[in-house]
């Protein structure tokens, strides 16, 4: 009996993701996968070819899980979230000031600059522009395009972003909350620099979606992934590399605020054409 | 919240911008996985950057209820990622040289001997890795010494020390200083193509040949710039000598290139420089000469150590001395071996003037310096095991150029 097979995209959002996936092909082979995978220049295409059958598992971002999810409903089929990593759960975005700002609170910001990260990225613009909108603050966006198509993945538009802040270009900046402390610990921020003024919820971010019902290929692939050991010296420096320590079950409960944030802007439509006027991966 | 903290930590006013993760990474330390940490602290950003360093670290955050006491942030529940990382480190042999591996394994690579290796990483080659074959015991005490003598070309030599030669005497020390150079730089070349292959795991013999590469290039530099103290040009380079060091940089075996270079070539090199030195004919020379004779000294005396070590545990270490001789031999016999200007230039040093019978001490000298040199191989041979005879017989054979 041929091996199970799965072909999953990835988006090259960085080179690094060439060496964890061929890494991980390498391990999954060895354990009776026939794994291959294809990479994206952005996350549109992928979706689409997940939906359409063209693979069989997309590694996602959550607002590509979203736009998967409406696709598929659209065509009468149904995705869901295999895995995702230990640190996609409950995360938070930050709005920062500078701490001698006069901003004390949410609603100070009204009218105010604030910079936000590529108009795709969920955690430094749709979702914390939702919590800016759902307090009923209006403020002047000012985007960090950086990677557009990459749903934000490029780190280079949250730093722009920080940098505007300390610049005193804009009054607040928008980030996720590690990449506050990553900023701050690489001196992007300086330590007693910026003050916190707003946290979001808790949500979470990248999912392996895949078509369901799922083929043996697909639940194998599933099993594996969920057996990688951070104790395995193979796959530890991938998954340093790839930013977790073990893979979890997929979870779908964690999008509701970026799936607010896509209605409210119009990012997507109900059933997953992509909408934004301004958005040109 | 579920079960009780068993361990906490007051972070005060320190955040995580400025180092507050080394506390609570402190008290993880002590906990198993699943123990619990409280952690409290001022810092107002602590709220956001807890849970993003343990979520980065596999460990699980819980959050106090509603009205739950002041400054407590929240509870770390300690992951597993910390020890996983460790599972299957071993440690790269012992700290200490006193019991080495015989053979370290490439996976211990470039970790420093002695330390816990995290499993994974390269397999490095490094393909003298046999202890047997690299080791002596003395190694650590040589270097020691080794470190502590070394000295400063500026300041160890009388460089201004008023002096001044007929002009043939200082032509002979120029050859002479050119001859010296050029066998200098072989001998810094030899070790350099051995270095980068010893496994580390025998990191005071690298240590010891990096030294020594020192001494050589310090050598380089003093005899070069004797031979430019007084003029702008050196003096000639035969292509018999040239061929003669060739060989000796061509070796690409350990022990035969050490025993060609350090045993049988510095060995003879210590006795032209005590040669030198009793009859130069400037300070600058003179000292110049004593100076490379104490380092060389050493590099014979580890030379011998390790093949002395080597030559007890392998019967056959002997035959393959022996063939390299022989070998060196047959590639050198139709050349004219030792720069025929360099050998006049000793006569001329050696005689101190130019009465017939000067000259005719002079040579006499040499010539003793010869038979010195063929005595010290000898001896070394017979260290090594050869019987006297053939010890004898193999020395005659060794290279014209004395190196």
């Amino acid at each position: 009996m041929p091996a199970p097979t799965v072909l999953m995209g990835a988006v090259a959002y960085d080179p690094k993701v060439v060496t964890i996936w061929e890494g991980f092909r390498a391990w999954l082979r060895g354990r009776g996968l026939d794994f291959d995978f294809v990479l994206y220049s952005h996350y549109e295409r992928q979706v689409e070819d997940l939906v359409a059958g063209r693979i069989d598992a997309a590694w996602n971002s959550p607002l590509a899980w979203l736009r998967a999810e409406r696709l598929a409903t659209a065509n009468g089929t149904a995705v869901r979230a295999l895995t995702m990593r230990d640190t996609d759960q409950d995360l938070t975005s930050i709005v920062v000031v500078r701490a001698e700002s006069p901003v004390r609170q949410l609603a100070d910001l009204a009218g105010q600059a604030v910079a936000v990260g590529a108009v795709d990225s969920p955690q430094a613009t749709l979702i914390p522009l939702g919590h800016l909108a759902a307090a009923g603050v209006t403020v002047d966006v000012r985007r960090f395009d950086v990677g557009v198509g990459l749903h934000g993945d490029h780190i280079g538009g949250e730093r722009d972003a920080a940098r505007a802040l300390m610049a005193g270009e804009v009054d607040a900046a928008c980030m996720i909350d590690a990449n506050h402390l990553a900023f701050v610990q690489e001196g992007t921020l300086p330590p007693e620099g910026t003050r916190i003024v707003a946290q979001t919820a808790r949500y979470d971010h990248c999912n392996m979606t895949v078509r369901a019902p799922e083929s043996d290929g697909v639940r194998l692939f599933g099993t594996l992934l969920l057996g990688m050991s951070y104790a395995d010296p193979q796959v530890r420096p991938l998954l340093d590399l790839e930013g977790l320590t073990a893979w979890r079950d997929g979870r779908t409960t964690g999008y509701d605020a970026l799936a607010e944030a896509v209605d409210a802007s119009g990012f997507y439509s109900p059933d997953g054409r992509v909408t934004a006027t301004d958005y040109r991966p | 919240m579920s079960a009780a903290p068993v361990a906490e930590v007051d972070l005060g006013d320190l955040g995580f911008g400025r180092g507050a993760h080394l506390l609570v990474q402190r008290a993880l330390a002590g906990l198993p996985p699943g123990g619990r940490l409280a952690v409290s602290g001022r810092d107002p950003a602590l709220r956001v950057h807890l849970p993003a360093w343990c979520r980065g670290r596999g460990h699980r955050v819980e959050w106090p209820d509603r009205g739950e006491a002041g400054e407590l942030v929240a509870v770390v529940v300690r992951g597993s990622a910390d020890d996983d990382r460790w599972f299957g480190a071993e440690r790269a042999g012992p700290a200490q040289p006193s019991a080495l591996s015989s053979r370290p394994p490439a996976r211990w690579g470039l970790g420093a001997r002695g330390a816990l290796l995290e499993a994974g990483g390269p397999e490095a080659r490094f393909d003298l890795d046999d202890r047997d074959l690299v080791w002596a015991d003395i190694a650590p005490h040589l270097y020691a010494q080794a470190a502590a003598r070394q000295w400063d070309p500026q300041t160890a030599v009388p460089w201004d020390d008023q002096f001044a030669l007929p002009a043939d005497v200082e032509a002979a020390v120029v050859q002479v200083m050119t001859y010296l150079v050029e066998n200098e730089q072989a001998a810094l070349v030899v070790p350099a193509r051995f270095v980068g292959r010893i496994h580390p795991h025998f990191r005071e013999v690298v240590q010891l040949l990096a030294v020594q590469m020192a001494d050589e290039a310090r050598h380089m530099e003093v005899f070069s710039r004797r031979a430019l103290l007084r003029g702008t040009e050196l003096g000639t380079s035969s292509a018999g000598g040239r061929q003669s060091l060739f060989t000796l940089v061509a070796e690409s075996d350990f022990a035969l290139a050490s025993f060609l270079l350090s045993v049988l070539g510095e060995g003879s090199f210590v006795d032209l420089l005590a040669f030198l030195h009793e009859n130069a004919p400037d300070p600058v020379t003179r000292r110049i000469c004593w100076l490379a004779m104490q380092d060389e000294r050493r590099h014979v005396v580890f030379g011998m150590a390790h093949l002395e070590h080597q030559a007890r545990l392998d019967p056959l270490l002997r035959d393959r001395l022996r063939a390299a001789i022989h070998r060196r031999h047959d590639a050198l016999v139709d050349t004219a071996g030792l720069n025929a200007d360099v050998f006049d230039a000793l006569v001329v040093l050696a005689a101190g003037g130019w009465h017939p019978d000067d000259v005719s001490a002079g040579f006499d000298r040499v010539q003793a310096l010869q038979h010195a040199m063929d005595q010290g191989r000898q001896r070394r041979l017979v260290r090594l095991g050869f019987r006297p005879d053939e010890a004898a017989a193999l020395s005659t054979l060794h290279t014209r150029n004395f190196m």
